[in-house]
């Protein structure tokens, strides 16, 4: 273990990494995040999806260095009267799981269809390539959209609160997984016709166990880079489901619910209702691109154009 | 009398984020009008890039760090971008090694030709068209009016080629800089490219500068020859006789390299080691460690390029 | 190449086959063409009488072709909010959000190709610089969060654009038909402030992409060879290297526009713009299934379009895409 460990403090990876400041400052508002939503829970003022904390007595009151605020409430209330911090800190949680869970299942669905379609080729390929295609014309929110919007209708507005976050996740990461089947593909196209691979044939290896256990992981930076846009990627599309009305409940509001809910209220003052929670939002997000930007100039600059 | 082209004392350096690397360290050739010559070298001997110096495109981060370039007793390694611009592919023009790579994929072939044409003179759209064909003819190409509306991807390699002969001939240039001509090509093409570039030297009394590492080829073409190693000129003569009685102990190595030069069932010359890159070049005498004719001397100084026997011209202490 | 466009076409076809399919499944379950033609007052036995007339107990596939041979004669059901055709609600309200896209798409082009082409050409300047900073923060920022600060800068603090709505706006044809803001200063005013958020999300990428492919291909032998040839600079990088910048990046706006469709319902949203994401985000709070239906056919159908005419678009004009088509 501790020889893998100065084998990392010694690559090439490590190396940028430590002289890229900003990749460095990024990583560090990241973990600061990842903590916070993790501790969520225990780190609170309350829980904001408990209905029994919430007063609405207590609504849009200013963050507490403000005139009418108050220290129980440091950034303020939202206009259910909710305590802000909290929400943000619950919402920042439900979107990193929705966000790592969507990109998950995009990822594993992408990685067997493109593994397979890359690896087998011919027909498969040309199948699997196909339905990638297409659902690749849609653009992907458009086709979350529409199956969030199909399901609430379909099934009701109380099933579909009930399953919220579970539903957010298989929405999302169904509606984008031909970006991982393509890059996949392509670089196992590439990695297939190298000597390792026909030496694994050549000895007999099943299909299957050459493709998991060699190409795979040669072709994982080009995951890695696709990962980290696509979580990005995920959680603004949750963002903008939930501003739709189409993602979280109004019981368990998430950044992108707190910013729709908060647009009625900036006109007449409240404006921490939405400027609060949208920072929260944009800093998160952008620490995530500006991370996968650097991912993708340490591993190779032009392979990943878009 | 002055030469049509004189190189003196060409030093081009590259600019790297830990120092300058000197790609060309003091190369002096000439070039007489109608005459040829052969620029001959390993890979990374900086053949490409001489020639690239003459007309000054030689990609960033190189730069002409000493000496000067004279063509048509003007000082054209002092020419600003703008007058360069009037001599490229005008009075010196140039071949590219891989014509596919060459030809921009999205034009036809008569736009290339005549925005060619269109750039140095001015000259109408029918007019620049009727010498594009007759380029195209003087290059032996058939159909040459469908070859102007077609696009590179459709034409066969030689063709393309051809074509790139067409395209350097237009302003009637005082000399041509073939870099790698043949390289990219089969080897049954080669041969007929080369032969239609002597040709049209010869007709046309054009100079050429052939830049490859290809002997055969170069012994056949050209009248003179300079071979280069590690970015400096160590012979320089008349082509048969260099060929047939090579000075540089390196030279004598390469010659002896190719097959058909030696008797039949006699060894190959082989040259132990291999060039050293840019960076790493040895004291004295870049060739020393690789020479067998080598001496103390030859590892302290650096020998420069003086006339030997035979009216041959070559580095060496020894020789 | 014609072949390569029957191929597309034929491609098209398939995959509106297969949306139309999905689409009409779903319908049938949930949806209540009963309830769409006469509402809710109906008895059970009227309603059993109704639903044999127009032969909701046939079987599936029958129901299904007869779906498809209405919908290519433009009936696409009956809206059950607007009470009236669906196909006529949704054209209704497509004008609105065109003439967002066409705004935006304007606003992108103008800016992006300039700010694109000067990054690549001189990528140490202090503009590029700039450019690219912004470039991954408007990425990270979403739409609606952009047009609410936005509406809350112009509109509300500085008093100089109008915060929601379409304004003025005139009858192009006469007829009722298309309600256009182009034509009035209200009506641009209006345009304003949405075109601009919803090309936030656009520019970035389109001026990177601009920027990296310019890039490359600045680096390849053509150019090279076209600098040999003594072209003037200008000629080099505006029509040698723009044309070849130029391919990719129009395929990609292609894509683009779909995305930026979907982008429409969140601008409409925030602006109260009467398009027709706004009328989508209406029919789901009213469990209108058949408008619901209707707007994905209508959308898929467009995306379909568009793509297939880039791609033949994209045939035109790059001669060797023609030729290798062996996908």
């Amino acid at each position: 273990m501790n020889k893998k460990i100065r084998q990392f403090k010694d690559s090439y990876f490590f190396y940028s990494f430590k002289r890229d400041k900003v990749a460095m400052a990024s990583f560090f508002v990241l973990v600061i995040f990842l903590f916070l939503a993790l501790t969520a829970p225990w780190i609170s003022p309350m829980n904001p999806y408990d209905a029994d904390n919430i007063d609405i007595m207590n609504s849009e009151l200013p963050p507490m260095w403000m005139e009418e605020g108050a220290p129980e409430f440091p950034l303020g209330t939202d206009n259910q009267g909710r305590d802000m911090l909290s929400t943000m800190l619950y919402g920042l949680r439900t979107s990193i799981i929705i966000g790592l869970g969507a990109v998950f299942l995009q990822g594993f669905i992408g990685i067997v269809v493109g593994l397979t379609a890359g690896y087998i080729g011919g027909k498969t390929d040309a199948i699997l390539m196909r339905l990638a295609d297409i659902q690749f014309s849609f653009p992907y929110l458009m086709v979350a959209i529409l199956m969030s919007a199909i399901f609430q209708v379909v099934f009701g507005l109380g099933s579909f609160e009930r399953l919220a976050i579970p539903l957010l996740t298989i929405i999302i990461g169904l509606s984008n997984w031909p970006m991982f089947a393509r890059t996949i593909r392509a670089s196992v196209m590439g990695e297939k016709n190298k000597e390792y691979v026909e030496a694994a044939r050549v000895i007999g290896l099943p299909r299957v166990t050459i493709m998991l256990r060699h190409v795979l992981p040669n072709s994982l930076t080009s995951v890695m880079v696709i990962a980290t846009i696509q979580v990005a990627n995920a959680i603004m599309s949750e963002a903008a489901l939930s501003f739709l009305g189409l993602g979280m409940p109004v019981t368990m509001p998430s950044l992108g619910s707190l910013i729709r809910s908060g647009q009625e209220y900036i006109f007449s003052g409240s404006w921490w209702i939405t400027v609060f929670p949208g920072i929260w939002l944009v800093i998160f997000v952008l620490v995530i691109n500006l991370l996968g930007d650097w991912l993708r100039d340490v591993f190779n600059p032009k392979l990943y154009k878009g | 009398m002055p030469h049509l082209l004189e190189v003196r004392d060409l030093e081009v350096k590259f600019a790297l984020r830990f120092g300058d690397i000197t790609a060309i360290d003091g190369v002096s050739f000439a070039l007489d009008k109608g005459e040829r010559l052969g620029l001959v070298g390993e890979s990374g001997a900086g053949k490409s890039v001489t020639g690239f110096s003459i007309i000054n495109l030689i990609s960033k981060p190189g730069f002409i760090a000493k000496g000067s370039i004279s063509f048509e007793g003007n000082t054209i390694s002092e020419y600003s971008d703008a007058r360069m611009r009037k001599i490229r592919g005008n009075r010196i023009s140039m071949i590219f090694q891989d014509p596919m790579m060459t030809l921009n994929p999205v034009f036809t072939i008569g736009f290339q030709m005549i925005e060619t044409l269109q750039a140095h003179q001015r000259i109408s759209k029918g007019g620049a068209r009727k010498i594009a064909l007759q380029k195209l003819k003087k290059v032996h190409i058939p159909s040459p009016e469908k070859r102007l509306e077609q696009y590179p991807h459709e034409l066969s390699g030689g063709m393309r080629q051809r074509i790139i002969i067409a395209i350097s001939l237009l302003s009637n240039p005082a000399i041509i800089i073939a870099d790698e001509p043949t390289t990219a090509l089969d080897v049954t093409i080669q041969a007929e490219i080369m032969d239609l570039l002597q040709e049209l030297c010869e007709t046309d009394k054009m100079g050429l500068i052939l830049i490859t590492h290809d002997l055969a080829v170069v012994s056949q073409v050209t009248e003179k020859i300079a071979v280069m190693y590690a970015g400096k000129i160590i012979e320089y003569g008349p082509t048969d006789r260099v060929v047939h009685a090579p000075v540089h102990p390196y030279t004598h190595g390469l010659i002896g390299s190719i097959p058909g030069s030696i008797p039949p069932g006699e060894d190959l010359v082989q040259i132990p080691g291999m060039m050293p890159t840019l960076s790493d070049i040895p004291p004295g005498c870049a060739f020393n460690p690789r020479c067998e004719l080598r001496r103390d001397i030859c590892m302290q100084k650096t020998p420069i390029l003086e006339q030997k026997q035979n009216g041959i011209m070559a580095a060496c202490h020894v020789k | 190449m014609f072949a390569f466009i029957v191929r597309r076409v034929l491609q098209a076809v398939i995959v509106m086959l297969a949306i139309s399919l999905v689409g009409f499944s779903i319908k049938n379950q949930i949806g209540d063409p009963v309830r769409d033609l006469v509402g809710e007052r109906v008895t059970p036995a009227e309603r059993a009488q109704i639903a044999d007339e127009i032969g909701l107990n046939d079987p599936f596939l029958v129901q299904y072709v007869r779906f498809v041979k209405q919908a290519l004669k433009g009936d696409l059901g009956r809206s059950f909010l607007y009470n009236k055709p669906a196909l006529e609600v949704i054209l209704k309200h497509a004008p609105a959000t065109i003439e967002l896209l066409i705004g935006t798409a304007l606003i992108i082009i103008v800016v992006s190709l300039p700010l694109g082409v000067q990054s690549a050409l001189q990528p140490r300047s202090m503009l590029s610089r700039f450019t690219m900073s912004f470039s991954t923060l408007g990425v990270s920022m979403p739409v609606f969060l952009t047009a609410i600060l936005l509406i809350y800068l112009f509109a509300v603090h500085l008093q100089i654009l109008p915060s929601y709505g379409r304004g003025e706006t005139v009858d192009v044809f006469g007829n009722g038909y298309w309600m256009s803001g182009f034509f009035t200063v209200d009506g641009l005013k209006h345009l304003i402030l949405p075109c601009f958020s919803l090309s936030t999300l656009m520019l970035p990428l389109f001026i990177r992409l601009i920027r990296s492919e310019m890039m490359e291909v600045l680096e390849t032998e053509y150019i090279k060879y076209a600098w040999a040839k003594g072209l003037s600079p200008t000629r080099v990088w505006m029509v040698h290297a723009f044309k070849n910048t130029l391919l990719p990046v129009v395929t990609v706006f292609g894509v683009q526009i779909g995305i930026m469709f979907a982008y429409t319902l969140l601008t409409e949203l925030v602006f109260q713009w009467q398009g027709m994401g706004f009328m989508f985000l209406e029919a789901v709070q009213r469990a209108d299934i058949s408008l619901l239906i209707a707007y994905l056919v209508v959308v898929a159908c467009v995306f379909v379009l568009v793509n297939t005419v880039v791609d033949i678009f994209y045939g035109f004009i790059n001669p060797t895409v023609r030729v290798t088509e062996t996908k």
